[in-house]
């Protein structure tokens, strides 16, 4: 098929073409709610069985970054927005600028993701042979990143947990599947909107998108809205559990 | 009567999509959704073979109740493999992808599909997920049943699970990927005067069958995908060991599965349903009724799954409200059915090729869908589960049932695949072959099941002997069923009698065009303003219409745009 | 009773004749609908053949009464079956309160079941008749199924969790059962039997057993009811060395060690078979101890000596190599 100017050859009219590539947007949506939807399932059920090993694993998890992330994406979800209006309004350098604070943002994003998730690392909670809920408890000095008085409450946590359900530690793993799971996945779609979005930069520079003709941007950021809407789901799932104490 | 197409010979169109331009790379890049169905008839084709060595393996197996053919490890493969082939590689993809890609534009009076690229980008995503496949298969194979059970996948089986895993979790994406084209391709891509209830029954079935790629096949990605990590990482959801549940993953796992026969069985009766009213020169018995037939299949599919899970010791109320949603999906079917015999009352009917394909598909989906109702009755399934009943059940509907239709449909629809016709009295002889092969093969399956034969056994009771014998026999005629059409359709592609615009004649959009067909399709964009299948108002047919044609006026095939 | 076709196993429990009953009917109905279509498309397509090249059919749309009608009937029909089999169901999960319980664990490749009095099988349950009985199951592994076709019972087996299964055996006799969930290599031959005595017999098998006077055969017997045979496989391609030739030899431990093959060491290999083992093998055998007596020990003994003059396999034997030339 032939492209003449924005218009495909499978197509008769830009309105055509817009409504199209708008549908299959929403549709492949569809396909990751319930993609999400599997693992979201799983964590369900197992929250609901092991509620305490989950309730200790999500007190591990640190409120500051994890609510600073979710700032972070929101601020994203603006920007993208900003990005569609100027596009729609014609401002095509605007489109540019706010494309590029959702990219940053993206970044902010991954960098405290990859302080969180190394962290995981070398506090032993990463499900496998190592995996041990009471590590830093049990060793302070190796989990320097941690308050004293921190580990005091969680060590009382533990021990609470551990009365309730004696294999808390095989659980707990439960809840950092879920965690690295949920999360993960996450963080692989917003590697892919990144990408998307570094696509659409391109085009934007190159100065394609116009009032007339600005769909790519539109569905790109369906797109990121969407992966915002899940971390706005894994947040309280995953960081807020039993934390009214 | 055999259909003779009336006048002068036709001849081989100058230009048309398969001579528009020449290369490897015309075809590897291409973006003509003919082009990029005959890339999928290719692949289909290959793990077709694959499966049925497989299966070949099996039935020459099962000939002893010993098993001196093949260790207990080996044969435990090759019925896995034989699964994995056939369902996520054969059945999954064929008609939709091959006949479903090729035709949907045409039919609907468009262009190509919405989004081309995504097209050829399903294949490719196909094609890795089974060069991951098999790769399992060449390194030691999979031994874990299709199914996949936990925690014997993720644990304690020394195969190849991972790689075929991540196959299978790829190739899934080529399901979405053709399902959410299809979709959107239907809702925005209809030429102009084309309505929604003048679409061909089998646009309809494929958009009921899309609704549930996109619904269904995301969620086993999600499965199989937790159960990879689980292989390969340590996560515990399945695990018992770690406080992981094994039913979990069969929950998932059918929530997939069960809609998935679906995706298997809805394309095939889409054919069907062209090929009796063609055949029988008479609109298809019910129109509406068997639409929403189509889409009641595909949701009230969603709601079956833990059919396959009665004896696992779930709720005894959930079971049994699966089972009475069971009995519901149970109802379109038979409203089809009935449809279809229907159209056969006054109508004209002749005996070619696709038309015995659709009758063998009648009877065998008859009986395939009506011992689902012994399974789908839980006093009867605590019985026949597991058994080689359940076999014989999903056989005659996915080999009697939409294997009948893929090879149907690529008879009817060679001739505008490829401009010209397959020899009718060789493919009439072969489909012969193939019933009573077919019906040798796997009706001892059913005495067999109901005798206490569980599946999956490489070794069995001396007393199953005869039956096993019986299917093995019936399976070396089926073989020779199948391959027939093989040669003989490829050797017609390139040497058959040319076969004109519409040989049949049929009323679709897509016999409006030369055959093969332009790249682009139509020369101009059709309009349309005639009903599906409705040949007293079709001049531009040739048929005898008692007392004329009907006031409607049909526009002419190349219309202003 | 008599089952209603040749194909059908003995109806030998309490659900036998209904479940039968329920099948016969929906294979009457399902029977009645596959020829009433079979003969109409025939009918059909007979009746209504191409007479000339250009002939069309009759042009009509459908027929409201007749698509109620097709939906509705089949959907009486099947909610009826549907009930039917679903008391059936309800029934069987249900078991009644004075059962007598006995415990079934499955493992690859092998089922141990437990009497209420503590008595262990291996591959046989032994029941009385006209009782009721319930299984109480778990797995050790993966998920097996329990079925016995005779009893028209089936049953997952599920790690982590126990299911329960109840029947009532109603007809003195063996009964296949098999294990019905694919359960990895061999779960072709993970089954066995049931066995239903009189009230009588039972207790006395509970109670004591009878013994067969030739040790090696009973032995030979025991090797494989225990499942022995199916890891230590004769021509030595088993997950566990052939015992062809090695009473008296010498064998080659994983640790370098060797030892001699004499009563001690099988017997020690029996009930702790965790404390030495043969090189090249993994420590997957189970222990004996509690499920075999001495006098099963000593016939199992008994057989193992007599395989002295067997053929050794070149390939998975446990004897010790320099030992392996010297015989």
């Amino acid at each position: 098929m032939h492209r003449t100017g924005s218009l495909y050859g499978q197509f008769k009219t830009l309105e055509q073409q817009k409504d199209t590539a708008t549908l299959g947007m929403w549709i492949f949506l569809v396909t990751e709610v319930m993609f999400f939807g599997g693992i979201m399932l799983a964590y369900t059920i197992n929250r609901h069985t092991y509620f305490h090993a989950f309730a200790v694993g999500s007190n591990t998890l640190s409120l500051p970054l994890g609510g600073f992330n979710t700032v972070v994406l929101l601020a994203s979800s603006f920007t993208m927005a900003m990005a569609v209006w100027s596009a729609q309004s014609g401002k095509k350098q605007l489109i540019s600028i706010f494309l590029t604070l959702t990219i940053l943002l993206g970044f902010v994003f991954f960098g405290v993701k990859y302080v969180e998730y190394a962290q995981k690392f070398h506090h032993h909670l990463v499900p496998g042979k190592n995996f041990d809920i009471s590590y830093c408890v049990d060793n302070p000095s190796k989990c320097e990143d941690i308050s004293a008085a921190d580990l005091e409450r969680e060590r009382g946590e533990i021990e609470e947990a551990k009365a309730a359900d004696p294999n808390l530690n095989a659980h707990a793993q439960l809840y950092y599947s879920a965690y690295f799971g949920m999360t993960g996945l996450h963080a692989l779609h917003m590697v892919i909107g990144a990408g998307l979005l570094l696509w659409l930069l391109k085009g934007s520079l190159a100065g394609q998108f116009t009032a007339e003709w600005n769909n790519p941007v539109d569905i790109v950021g369906l797109y990121w809205h969407f992966v915002d809407i899940v971390w706005i789901y894994l947040f309280p799932l995953l960081y807020l559990i039993d934390r009214h104490k | 009567m055999r259909t003779q197409p009336t006048g002068p010979e036709p001849q081989m169109p100058e230009k048309h999509y398969l001579n528009a331009t020449y290369g490897i790379r015309s075809w590897l890049l291409t973006t003509d959704h003919k082009r990029i169905a005959l890339l999928y008839l290719a692949s289909v084709t290959l793990f077709f073979f694959i499966g049925g060595f497989f299966a070949m393996m099996i039935r020459l197996h099962l000939l002893t109740p010993n098993g001196y053919l093949l260790s207990a490890d080996t044969y435990n493969r090759m019925f896995t493999m034989h699964g994995v082939a056939m369902i996520f590689f054969f059945l999954i993809p064929s008609i939709p992808a091959v006949m479903g890609n090729f035709l949907i534009p045409l039919m609907i009076g468009a262009k190509d599909l919405a989004f081309p690229k995504i097209n050829l980008l399903s294949w490719y995503v196909y094609v890795v997920g089974g060069m991951f496949t098999l790769w399992s298969m060449v390194n030691g194979g999979l031994d874990t049943g299709w199914t996949f059970y936990t925690p014997l996948s993720t644990v304690y089986s020394n195969s190849a699970v991972a790689p075929a895993v991540v196959g299978v979790f790829i190739t899934g994406f080529s399901s979405i990927l053709t399902g959410l084209n299809f979709l959107v391709t239907i809702h925005t891509m209809r030429a102009p005067g084309m309505t929604w209830f003048r679409l061909p029954l089998f646009v309809w079935a494929h958009y009921a069958t899309s609704i549930v790629m996109i619904l269904g096949t995301p969620v086993v990605a999600i499965t199989l995908g937790l159960a990879g990590m689980e292989r390969l990482f340590g996560l515990g959801f399945f695990n018992p060991a770690m406080g992981g549940d094994p039913i979990l993953f069969q929950h998932l796992f059918w929530f997939y599965s069960h809609p998935a026969v679906y995706i298997m069985i809805l394309p095939a009766m889409g054919v069907i349903s062209e090929l009796i009213p063609t055949f029988a020169r008479k609109k298809l018995f019910g129109y509406h009724f068997v639409a929403a037939a189509s889409l009641a299949i595909a949701v009230i599919g969603f709601l079956v799954w833990t059919h396959h899970m009665f004896v696992t010791g779930q709720s005894t109320y959930a079971a049994v409200a699966f089972s009475f949603l069971t009995f519901l999906v149970a109802i379109p079917s038979a409203v089809k059915t009935f449809n279809w015999t229907a159209t056969l009352f006054g109508g004209s009917i002749s005996f070619d090729t696709p038309m015995l394909y659709a009758f063998g598909f009648l009877g065998l989906f008859l009986v395939g869908g009506l011992t689902g109702l012994f399974l789908g009755s839980l006093g009867t399934d605590i019985n026949i589960h597991d058994t080689y009943f359940v076999v014989a059940h999903f056989h005659y509907i996915m080999v009697g049932g939409a294997v009948m239709g893929y090879l149907g449909g690529l008879h009817f629809w060679w001739p505008k695949i490829t401009g010209r016709m397959y020899p009718e009295w060789l493919a009439r002889i072969a489909a012969f072959i193939l019933f009573i092969g077919f019906n040798f093969t796997f009706f001892p399956q059913f005495i067999l099941g109901i005798m206490g034969m569980p599946r999956r056994y490489h070794v069995y009771p001396p007393e199953f002997q005869i039956y096993n014998v019986m299917s093995t026999a019936g399976a070396s005629i089926l073989a020779v069923g199948y391959l027939l059409p093989m040669v003989y359709l490829t050797w017609a592609a390139f040497y058959g009698k040319v076969a004109g615009e519409n040989p049949w004649p049929a009323t679709g959009l897509e016999w409006k065009t030369q055959s093969p067909p332009l790249t682009e399709n139509f020369e101009v964009t059709p309009v349309v303003t005639w009903e599906a299948y409705d040949f007293h108002n079709r001049p531009d047919l040739g048929l005898d219409v008692p007392g004329g044609h009907g006031p409607r006026i049909v526009a002419p095939a190349h219309g202003d745009d | 009773m008599q089952s209603p076709l040749p194909i059908f196993p003995e109806q030998a429990s309490n659900f036998a004749g209904n479940v039968d009953a329920l099948f016969l009917f929906i294979l009457m109905t399902t029977l009645f609908f596959a020829v009433l279509v079979t003969v109409l498309v025939i009918f059909a397509a007979f009746k209504f053949r191409r007479k000339s090249e250009k002939e069309v059919g009759d042009e009509v749309e459908g027929n409201l009464v007749l698509e109620i009608g097709w939906t509705l009937i089949p959907l009486v029909i099947a909610l009826g079956i549907f009930a039917w089999g679903a008391v059936i169901y309800v029934n069987y999960r249900i078991a009644p309160r004075d059962t007598l319980d006995v415990y079934v664990i499955g493992k690859q490749w092998m089922w141990k079941l437990q009497q209420p009095n503590g008595r262990k099988e291996i591959n046989e349950l032994h029941v009385p008749v006209n009782r009721n009985i319930k299984l109480i199951m778990g797995s050790e592994d993966v998920i097996h199924d329990f079925y016995v076709p005779a009893f028209r019972v089936k049953m997952d087996v599920v790690p982590g969790r126990y299911n329960t299964m109840w029947f009532r055996p109603t007809k003195v006799g063996k009964y296949h059962f098999f294990c019905s969930q694919y359960c990895g290599t061999n779960h072709a031959v993970m089954g066995g039997w049931v066995t239903v005595m009189d009230p009588a017999e039972y207790a006395a098998w509970l109670s004591g057993e009878s013994g067969d006077v030739n040790p090696v055969s009973a032995g030979e017997k025991l090797f494989t009811q225990l499942a022995c045979v199916t890891c230590h496989l004769a021509n030595g391609t088993g997950r566990a060395p052939s015992l062809n030739g090695v009473y008296g030899a010498k064998v080659l431990l994983a640790d370098g060690s060797t030892v001699t093959a004499d009563e001690a060491y099988i017997r020690e290999s029996i009930l702790q078979p965790k404390a030495k083992i043969v090189a090249g093998y993994q420590p997957v055998m189970p222990t004996f101890q509690g499920l075999v007596t001495e006098e099963q020990i000593l016939n199992l003994t008994a057989y193992i000596k007599s395989l002295q003059s067997q053929p050794v396999p070149a390939k998975g034997a446990g004897i010790a190599p320099a030992a392996a030339g010297k015989k």
